[in-house]
């Protein structure tokens, strides 16, 4: 009897002592931070890893970062669930602070689209230079195209693509263009898996290990430049944001320090971002 | 098969290596899900118990809409408790949103109705064994509920570990409302998400057989821990 | 003393469930210090009078009545002990404090009341042995002894040996005699005649949910007046 007890009371320690410290570190790790509602290819590039602890380090705000779709990202920041909106869609950016949610848009860096595809090459577009043509041709082949399908600032591009190329291609959804509604990473894994062309970013092309016998079939076109910008939410909307805080880490971003850290990021000794805070129009 | 092997050899190192950032997101794992169980059971045990013994109107009702419960999809619980959290929702102010207590949150309103559906079944046989006794003590509604939670303690482990199992592999909950924030909210399932997006699958699937280590740890531990008391109750020589 | 809720009065009882009626004006009285054993067989509503009485089943028709200003509350004044003895699982003394604290007998009085009980049933042995390992008797004296505890103005017992090797059986005999003496009234069903001869000043015997017969055990067990009656003596009705 007083044995079983004592198992019980020590089984109730046990879960009580995994299950507290839970709530109390949250208390502690909250002292100083902002939330950066992001977009996948920043993350799963890997330069938000080498990007923040460098912020960290100077400014003692830690930077907490929601990766998901740009259209999630900017959706999270007008509901006030972040302190700064980091994102590669310009409209919708504009848009974003033309409806008061940010006072000011700061353009950051670029990276590159590729068009990335089986080596077979079904549509015969390696090496094409212009983007939207060889969209033509994915379309005319019906070689099958993998679409992010989420509204992300990826999909948005690879959208004007098609515009540009005058195919509706969701008519052929289901058929050969298919959209995973998922991010970068899961719809290279679908392209690798069923030999289809997608849009992929290079950053996260070049962190991407589950290749199979996809290869890079277009780049370098200017149309595939991808521009990241980067805003802090306002007080006017969501009086809670830490609009200071999370100017601090704008002003960085776009700072020569900031700029240089951009720059210094590689992957097998290429560089993913390429700086242009100075840039006018960009 | 290069895979399945790389897997293995990953998961191996990882448990090997004691990568601090690794064992963060384990701890991390561990505490959500065995908070949100701790709360789930304090809340979803009673309920099944009451649910087995109390006959009113709308039980029924209640009963269906339990089993309905349980299987409700991880996404749409996180879809809820993310609006409700959210700066712009009604407990905004909390400021809970992509911090570990709204993964707790969503993980107790995931699991809860699993607990208490589970706990229902074995309270119920239970009930039917103690009914007339308990009657003729004239014991009352709440120690009526009491006594069978204690003296049924051992079958309602089995629905505790239901609901632990349900919360450690779900991920659509946790990744909407915890954000997968590095060191912050990235437990390990969305850390598998992660990790496979990235194409990492041999990493993803390392994680993912470390989970599944975990699982069966806490599940073989819960499961001698009451065959020792079961045994220790039974006190035959 | 305060007034005792005996005697029992049960008038025009019956009972029907799904359509179908199992009690019809069943009426009798329950002295004080009577032993009252309910014959007759299967199916008779010997188990379901009890329950009636108990409180375990609401009556369709007809009422039990206790007396005095105890009457409100005359569940805490009773006890019964079921064919299979529900144990709850904890030892044999825990299950007998669980009782006392349910009818709010404070803590110091409980261990005296618990020795006291395992031993007037002779069982005091098995004090710190888990209910649920107890043999079919033992578990039988337990649930006694649990009922003795409460100190029951009346006890119910519903086919106590039942299930119960002679020996084990006439152990509970002893002890049913034991509470009987303590002061209990006693209102019990059996399939044994030798038992209701043993323990029987009042036999009311039921056949088909009407009560057939009602007098001392003497007069029954002597001449019982009915067919049916004598034909369940004689073994002829089951």
């Amino acid at each position: 009897m007083r044995q079983r007890r004592i198992l019980l009371a020590a089984a109730t320690t046990l879960l009580a002592a995994l299950a507290l410290p839970a709530t109390l570190s949250m208390a502690s790790a909250a002292d100083r931070f902002i939330t950066v509602a992001s977009t996948t290819s920043t993350e799963q590039s890997g330069l938000f890893k080498h990007l923040l602890p460098i912020f960290e380090k100077k400014t003692g705000i830690e930077v907490r970062v929601v990766a998901v779709g740009t259209g999630q990202a900017i959706k999270l920041a007008e509901k006030g669930d972040a302190d700064v909106l980091f994102v590669h869609h310009k409209p919708s950016e504009e848009k974003f602070v033309a409806a008061g949610y940010a006072a000011k848009r700061l353009p950051v860096m670029y990276n590159d689209f590729v068009v990335v595809g089986p080596k077979s090459d079904p549509a015969k577009i390696k090496d094409m230079k212009d983007t939207a043509a060889a969209f033509k041709k994915v379309a005319a082949a019906k070689a099958p195209f993998a679409s992010r399908g989420d509204k992300s600032g990826t999909h948005l591009a690879e959208q004007a693509f098609w515009k540009a190329a005058g195919v509706d291609a969701t008519a052929a959804s289901g058929q050969w263009y298919r959209e995973t509604g998922s991010g970068m990473g899961p719809t290279l894994n679908t392209a690798a898996g069923m030999d289809a062309y997608a849009l992929a970013d290079r950053g996260t092309w070049l962190s991407f290990t589950n290749r199979k016998n996809l290869e890079i079939v277009v780049e370098g076109d200017p149309k595939l430049f991808n521009q990241y910008g980067v805003m802090a939410v306002s007080k006017a909307k969501h009086p809670h944001v830490k609009d200071k805080d999370g100017q601090a880490f704008v002003d960085w971003l776009v700072s020569p320090e900031g700029q240089k850290a951009i720059a210094d990021y590689k992957i097998n000794s290429q560089q993913l971002f390429f700086p242009n805070a100075r840039q006018a129009g960009a | 098969m290069d895979e399945i092997a790389a897997a293995f050899s990953a998961a191996l190192a990882m448990i090997l290596g004691g990568d601090p950032e690794l064992v963060q997101i384990v701890l991390l794992s561990l505490r959500v899900s065995l908070t949100a169980v701790v709360l789930a059971a304090i809340l979803g045990l009673p309920v099944g118990a009451a649910l087995a013994v109390f006959r009113f109107p709308g039980r029924r009702v209640l009963v269906v809409l339990l089993n309905a419960l349980m299987g409700l999809p991880p996404v749409v619980v996180g879809l809820v408790v993310y609006v409700t959290l959210s700066r712009s929702g009604p407990l905004g102010a909390l400021g809970w949103l992509f911090t570990p207590l709204a993964m707790i949150l969503a993980q107790t309103i995931l699991i809860t109705p699993l607990i208490a559906a589970v706990a229902r079944q074995s309270m119920a046989e239970l009930w039917a064994e103690y009914a007339d006794e308990l009657r003729s003590l004239g014991v009352g509604p709440w120690r009526t509920v009491a006594t069978l939670l204690w003296d049924g303690r051992f079958g309602l482990l089995t629905s505790v570990l239901a609901g632990f199992g349900r919360a450690a592999a779900e991920v659509g909950a946790v990744i909407m409302v915890g954000g997968n924030i590095a060191h912050v909210t990235r437990t390990m399932t969305t850390a598998i998400a992660l990790e496979t997006a990235k194409g990492e699958l041999a990493l993803a699937m390392g994680l993912g057989i470390l989970l599944m280590g975990i699982s069966l740890v806490i599940n073989a531990g819960a499961y001698l821990l009451g065959e020792f008391a079961r045994a220790r109750e039974a006190g035959a020589p | 003393m305060t007034p005792a809720i005996l005697p029992l009065e049960v008038r025009d009882l019956g009972f029907s469930a799904g359509g179908k009626s199992l009690l019809r004006g069943l009426s009798f009285q329950a002295a004080p210090g009577r032993r009252i054993v309910l014959l007759g067989p299967n199916g008779a509503g010997k188990s379901l009078t009890l329950r009636l009485c108990h409180g375990l089943e609401r009556p369709s028709a007809g009422r039990i009545v206790w007396q005095g200003p105890r009457a409100a509350d005359a569940k805490l004044h009773q006890a019964m002990v079921f064919q299979r003895p529900i144990l709850l699982r904890r030892s044999a003394a825990a299950n007998i404090d669980y009782a006392l604290k349910v009818r709010g007998v404070p803590r110091g009085e409980r261990a005296p009341r618990i020795e006291a009980a395992l031993a007037q049933v002779g069982v005091a042995a098995l004090a710190d042995r888990p209910a649920r390992v107890l043999s079919g008797g033992e578990r039988q004296l337990l649930a006694l002894a649990r009922a003795a505890a409460l100190r029951p103005e009346i006890l119910f017992l519903d086919e106590p040996t039942a299930s119960l090797a002679p020996a084990a059986a006439r152990r509970v005999e002893q002890a049913v005699a034991a509470i009987h003496a303590a002061g209990a009234t006693i209102v019990m069903t059996t399939h044994d005649l030798g038992q209701a001869r043993r323990l029987a000043d009042e036999v009311l015997f039921l056949h088909d949910g009407n009560l057939v017969e009602h007098g001392s055990a003497t007069a029954f067990f002597a001449a019982p007046q009915s067919a049916e009656a004598r034909a369940y003596m004689k073994g002829e009705l089951l």
